[in-house]
């Protein structure tokens, strides 16, 4: 296991940066064992990245790699896979890069339908500055910029993805890093935009705050949090308050963007005889 | 290829022949938000280029057509966008992110009235330095200022052709005036059209350094997906691409960046003179107050006076050895622009006090005129004669 995953790293960029506890290398673990398991050209993948720590993760993969500006990733990859839609491109951010500066781009590539597979790093905190809250820090928790407690509500990253027009839709925890690796690979498998949103800890910007412990102790709870689809059908509301909703979220059809694309090619040449 | 590009005599308004020059470079991707006055750019787009096989995206705003510009240049498709001065802001990180990664990419920016929403329909020259120090950092940047319609399809293509061969960021910096202008042209054949390529590496993967350069300061580039797997970023990197804070390599990748451009003034900056033999005032000017001035130069000569034009065809590196030159000959120097004196500083810096430099500025959303250039230029003359 751990060689196939190393074959597509760049083992001379390590140690990486992340804290000691930091689930992101989970994340990063799950989607090379996923891209393997599609087996996937490297030559032809590309990793498109953000802003933030969970972004830093492209620079130790083995593949075509683009770290871009803070919100933009979706962006620079809608250009890399309409310019060559025979590239498969995973884009990473996290749940600031996201939702928060990159919320724009984010609806808009769901709205598009655009094949490209998202895979969103929830820490629920900007980490790489210090432990700000973000879009997706709970009401009520404390970050340097929250002292007093967050008074915002936070997003469902997953409806609204599902709201925006995305047809691939699924969450994990890092504790559930082979359920991870799963929904990756139907995400990548899905023709048109999938958001696959991975609960990760960061013990030393938002758990410490919190007290919610080391990284063990938040892998705990993402265990003891984390319900089923399954098991959510058969739960009220109430239940449903402070847990996590795992699996295969929503599924849908919808043309792709860039297949239609290729259709308005097709009609602008029979239009004009080339 | 021949049957791209537009042939023969026609009526043609500057923004169009923006898009004619740039598929005659061999642009394939166009990614824009509309903004007037340069919304033509993406209309035709729109419809030209998925005839020729290309790519044309509405993005959801000016961000993110720069994002998705980028992309599509790294992808191995030469790239362009278009926009005016609010949208030219915004645009302003993803173009600092180009000059940085190195990835080549030509944006338009028909300028308006502004600050702010200013005039949307109302030319001016108010992004000069915008153009040049608009994000942050220093930073290599080509800008280049057509100064009628014929010439917006020429700079259009020697735009794509500099960006591909320095791998910058270059700036087609209009204006209302020459962006929304017909005028009757005749444009180049084809085969007359000089297309440049960008670097390809000639190593095997193994070997490449994607930012390793060759003699003239630029590093061939791959193309994602061609099988040279490597890393792109904003963050200072080494010449694998990885990156570093180490000061000796951030030090030596930003004088490199300078130098690329620095280094081939003579290729990049282009100025055209008219009756600068024995001009005795001569007047700079550049885009459309450059026809103004052109006039004006005319009509003073026709009076006795012995005026003359400097236009700086590339404004950004300033053409300071072009400039620094008329010191020596001329008697005074009258800056004549759409603004409040932008690139009067740079006149005034590269001719060191040797010469009086005097402005003519309009910044009321109309187009300057000669009178107002051929009055300072009278005033010039008369000061002379009478000390």
């Amino acid at each position: 296991m751990l060689s196939q995953v190393e074959s597509h790293l760049r083992s001379d960029r390590f140690p990486h940066i992340w804290c000691p506890g930091c689930g992101n290398g989970i994340v990063l673990a799950a989607l090379v064992r996923a891209i393997e398991e599609l087996g996937y050209d490297p030559d032809k993948t590309v990793v498109v990245s953000g802003i933030g720590c969970s972004s830093r993760a492209a620079g130790y993969l083995d593949f075509n790699t683009l770290h871009t500006t803070h919100g933009r990733a979706l962006a620079f990859a809608t250009g890399i896979k309409l310019a060559r839609p025979e590239l498969e491109v995973f884009v990473l951010m996290g749940d600031g890069d996201a939702t928060a500066i990159g919320g724009n781009h984010f609806i808009h590539a769901a709205r598009r339908n655009i094949d490209l597979t998202a895979i969103i790093f929830n820490n629920s905190i900007y980490g790489m500055t210090g432990g700000q809250y973000s879009p997706l820090t709970p009401p009520g928790k404390r970050a340097t910029t929250a002292p007093y407690g967050n008074i915002e509500r936070s997003f469902d990253i997953a409806e609204l993805a599902k709201g925006a027009g995305a047809t691939y839709v699924a969450r994990a925890t890092t504790y559930h890093a082979t359920m991870l690796e799963k929904l990756i690979v139907a995400g990548a498998r899905n023709k048109g935009f999938s958001v696959i949103e991975a609960i990760t800890a960061c013990p030393v910007g938002y758990g410490r705050r919190n007290k919610m412990g080391n990284g063990l102790q938040m892998l705990l709870w993402q265990k003891e949090h984390a319900v089923t689809v399954k098991q959510a059908e058969k739960m009220s509301p109430e239940e449903l308050r402070d847990k996590i909703v795992i699996g295969e979220l929503y599924k849908g059809e919808a043309p792709e963007y860039t297949a239609m694309y290729q259709q308005v090619i097709e009609r602008a040449q029979k239009t004009t005889g080339q | 290829m021949m049957s791209d590009v537009v042939e023969m005599a026609r009526l043609m308004q500057g923004n169009e022949a923006v898009v004619e020059g740039a598929l005659a470079a061999g642009v394939r991707f166009y990614a824009g938000y509309p903004i007037t006055p340069s919304t033509e750019i993406a209309e035709l787009m729109a419809e030209r280029l998925p005839a020729l096989g290309g790519k044309f995206i509405q993005m959801e705003d000016e961000i993110a057509s720069m994002a998705a510009v980028i992309g599509a240049s790294l992808a191995g498709v030469k790239a362009l966008t278009a926009t005016s001065g609010p949208g030219f802001s915004l645009k302003q990180e993803n173009i600092g992110f180009a000059a940085m990664a190195e990835i080549p990419c030509v944006i338009v920016n028909v300028q308006r009235w502004g600050p702010s929403t200013g005039i949307p329909t109302a030319p001016a020259q108010g992004d000069v330095m915008q153009a040049r120090w608009g994000t942050h950092g220093d930073h290599p940047v080509i800008v280049l200022c057509p100064a009628s319609v014929r010439e917006a399809y020429l700079l259009a293509i020697r735009a794509v052709n500099l960006s591909e061969k320095y791998r910058v960021p270059v700036i087609l910096l209009m204006d209302e005036v020459i962006g929304h202008m017909r005028e009757r042209v005749v444009l180049p054949r084809a085969k007359e059209v000089e297309v440049i390529e960008r670097k390809k590496p000639s190593v095997e993967p193994k070997d490449y350094y994607p930012y390793r350069p060759g003699d003239d300061g630029v590093p061939p580039m791959a193309s994602f997906g061609e099988g040279y797997r490597y890393h792109v970023t904003g963050l200072v990197h080494d010449e694998k691409g990885n990156p570093t804070t180490d000061p000796q390599v951030a030090e030596s990748l930003l004088l490199r960046l300078h130098r690329k451009i620095y280094d081939h003034l003579d290729d990049v900056v282009s100025v055209e003179g008219y009756q600068l033999e024995d001009a005795e005032v001569t007047v700079v000017a550049y885009g459309a107050a450059a026809r103004s001035a052109k006039r004006a130069v005319k009509e003073a000569r026709a009076a006795g006076i012995k005026a003359g034009l400097l236009r700086p065809v590339t404004i950004w590196p300033f053409p300071e050895k072009e400039v620094a030159e008329l010191a020596g000959r001329v008697r005074h120097i009258i800056v004549a622009e759409m603004n409040l004196g932008q690139l009067k500083g740079e006149v005034e810096r590269a001719v060191r006090g040797r010469v009086g430099v005097s402005g003519v500025n309009r910044v009321n959303g109309e187009l300057i005129t000669f009178e107002e250039i051929l009055s300072a230029i009278r005033e010039v003359a008369l000061d002379a004669q009478s000390g």
